[in-house]
């Protein structure tokens, strides 16, 4: 008999996952405790690439700060851009011209379908399916290049400033961007063809990590991930910020609170922001795209405000003090797949570690969010 | 869901003070002070009502209590200095200098703890603070409340050395395991 079989049944193993691995997503480490394929304990090690950003928005002054909100999310940068010139405009009653308001909402819209573009390819990727990237990708260098030509950037944009944006749009974006929607609504039937009803798909993932309504609400999880598991909070809605209550469009909700659910938010939610743009494009009114007198040096009332906003991920949520100076008294950024993976703990408590991959996928993991 | 619910029930457990923000400038509802060892307490009230957990940080208010002695020095000497020329009149000598120098000690700065709650039904955002002398930061944690808190706390215990008193597990989450600096402290010198 082998030492093997003579120990107890019990005993456990430590499976070390990361902090480089194809199916982390960046810099992530995972501290696995396995009882045989079973996983006992998941404790994800943070911090590999934190850069404390809160820290140098101490250091800065308000505007000076600007880029560093596209290197937090480098998917979603735009909608960063969003919650901190948003926030800064609320300390600084800072009135933004409509156009630019638009304008915000037509790039962050077309930013969000990117990244969740991004995230399909990447999530089918760790499934091991290889093709769909590549589709995906294809797909998603279309955006990147309309958004190349108005923000002068294809990923970690700065496009967003106090009182308004950096640069109008022209008629080729217009025509650009409308092309692309009638392009990605030609092909979301063919991903839901070859992918959704693959059957290969529907078994890694139906009914594989489970995360029920209560648990997000004791971890403060946001976006698709409280979405898939049936709450209707979208922040667009329930905090409308920016332009969004002049459009129509659904918060699409799915009630299983699976891994398939969770993938079926993002791929509605696609079409949703499709829409968005679509109407934001129809009803673009004309004017300005800064705001008049902004001052150079902005100097904010003293006080404390919060502003959040929809990401890809979930709601972001910039805190800023002000203590009436140039700089920043205090910045903090709450980042929505922070709270989203805490708990991930919890959730692949007894899974299977092909299984852990996929449900890890299906959170939609940015790391240098999570570490800031 | 009912902000003002919430507040009256904050009330009732004795929170310091609850006040309503204007939302619309400040972007949170109910602004909570609360006492440290009422923490607890006002965070089981929001839970009972099924708020979902936003954040938590710190506030470093170093150099605050300095700051208000020498606004109110500034208040009194102003004072001082307009009363002279009313008494001059009187043909009296002002007083040379009047209150500010009751001495003792300025009182101690305080390392804030904000919690954010939010709920994912009605809008209403609550922020509890609980002010901790900065020589001895110590609170209560949640995270047995809310689990999500244990991450939360973790990451303001590194940036601020806020020490959540029966946390299971407060070690580093962001910076390097054997870290002994906390560097959003307004002391803090790389």
């Amino acid at each position: 008999m082998s030492t093997f079989a003579q120990s107890q049944a019990n005993e456990t193993f430590v499976l070390n996952l990361g902090p480089q691995h194809p199916a982390t997503h960046g810099v992530l480490r995972v501290k696995l405790t396995m009882d045989g394929e079973y996983i006992v304990e998941a404790e994800p090690v943070l911090g590999y690439i934190h850069r404390m950003h809160e820290k140098m928005g101490e250091n800065r002054t308000w505007a000076q700060f600007l880029p560093n909100t596209g290197r937090i999310d480098y998917l979603h940068a735009l909608a960063y851009n969003h919650g901190y010139v948003s926030v800064v405009e609320r300390a600084a009653s800072i009135e933004v011209p409509e156009r630019a308001e638009y304008l915000r909402v037509i790039t962050a819209e077309l930013n969000r379908v990117s990244s969740h573009l991004l995230w399909f390819g990447a999530f089918i990727l760790d499934l091991g399916g290889f093709s769909p990237l590549l589709y995906a990708f294809d797909d998603r260098e279309h955006i990147l290049d309309l958004l190349e030509s108005v923000t002068g950037s294809r990923l970690t944009y700065c496009y967003f400033r106090f009182g308004g944006v950096y640069n109008d749009i022209d008629d080729n974006f217009v025509t650009g961007t409308r092309a692309f929607i009638k392009r990605l609504r030609g092909r979301m039937p063919m991903y839901h063809n070859l992918v959704t009803k693959n059957i290969i798909l529907m078994k890694r993932l139906q009914e594989v990590g489970p995360i029920s309504a209560e648990m997000c609400r004791k971890y403060g999880a946001t976006g698709p991930v409280c979405r898939g598991s049936g709450i209707n909070f979208d922040v667009r809605k329930h905090e409308p910020y920016s332009v969004y209550p002049e459009f129509d469009f659904e918060v699409p909700v799915y009630e299983q609170g699976d891994s398939m659910a969770r993938y079926m938010v993002r791929m509605d939610e696609m079409e949703q922001s499709l829409r968005i743009v679509e109407q934001a494009l129809d009803k673009l009114p004309e004017g300005p795209v800064m705001a008049e007198k902004v001052p150079k040096i902005l100097k904010p009332a003293k006080g404390d405000y919060y502003h959040a906003v929809e990401t890809a991920r979930g709601s972001f949520g910039v805190r800023v003090i002000s203590d009436g100076s140039n700089t920043p008294y205090r910045l903090k950024l709450r980042s929505p797949t922070f709270s989203n993976l805490s708990l991930f703990g919890e959730a692949c408590r007894g899974m299977l570690l092909p299984d852990v991959l996929a449900l890890m996928g299906s959170l939609d993991l940015v790391i240098p969010e999570i570490d800031r | 869901m009912n902000c003002a619910a919430i507040k009256e029930k904050l009330t009732v457990i004795g929170v310091e003070m609850v006040s309503e923000a204007e939302y619309a400038r400040k972007g949170f509802a109910l602004d909570v002070q609360v006492a440290p060892h009422l923490l607890v307490a006002a965070v089981s009230v929001l839970d009972a009502e099924g708020f979902f957990i936003e954040a938590i940080t710190g506030v470093d208010w170093l150099g605050e209590q300095a700051a208000l002695r020498k606004e109110a020095e500034a208040k009194v000497a102003a004072e001082a200095k307009a009363q002279p020329e009313a008494e001059a009149a009187a043909g009296e000598a002002p007083p040379l200098v009047s209150q500010p120098a009751e001495q003792g000690e300025i009182p101690e700065d305080a390392l804030e703890v904000v919690y954010d709650f939010n709920h994912y039904e009605g809008l209403c955002r609550v922020t509890i603070r609980a002010r901790l002398p900065r020589s001895k930061p110590e609170i209560a944690t949640i995270s047995s409340i809310y689990p999500g808190a244990n991450w939360h706390e973790r990451e303001t215990h590194d940036f601020f050395g806020i020490i959540f008193v029966g946390h299971p597990y407060l070690v580093p989450l962001l910076l390097p395991e054997d870290a002994d600096f906390h560097p959003l402290l307004k002391d803090f010198r790389s």
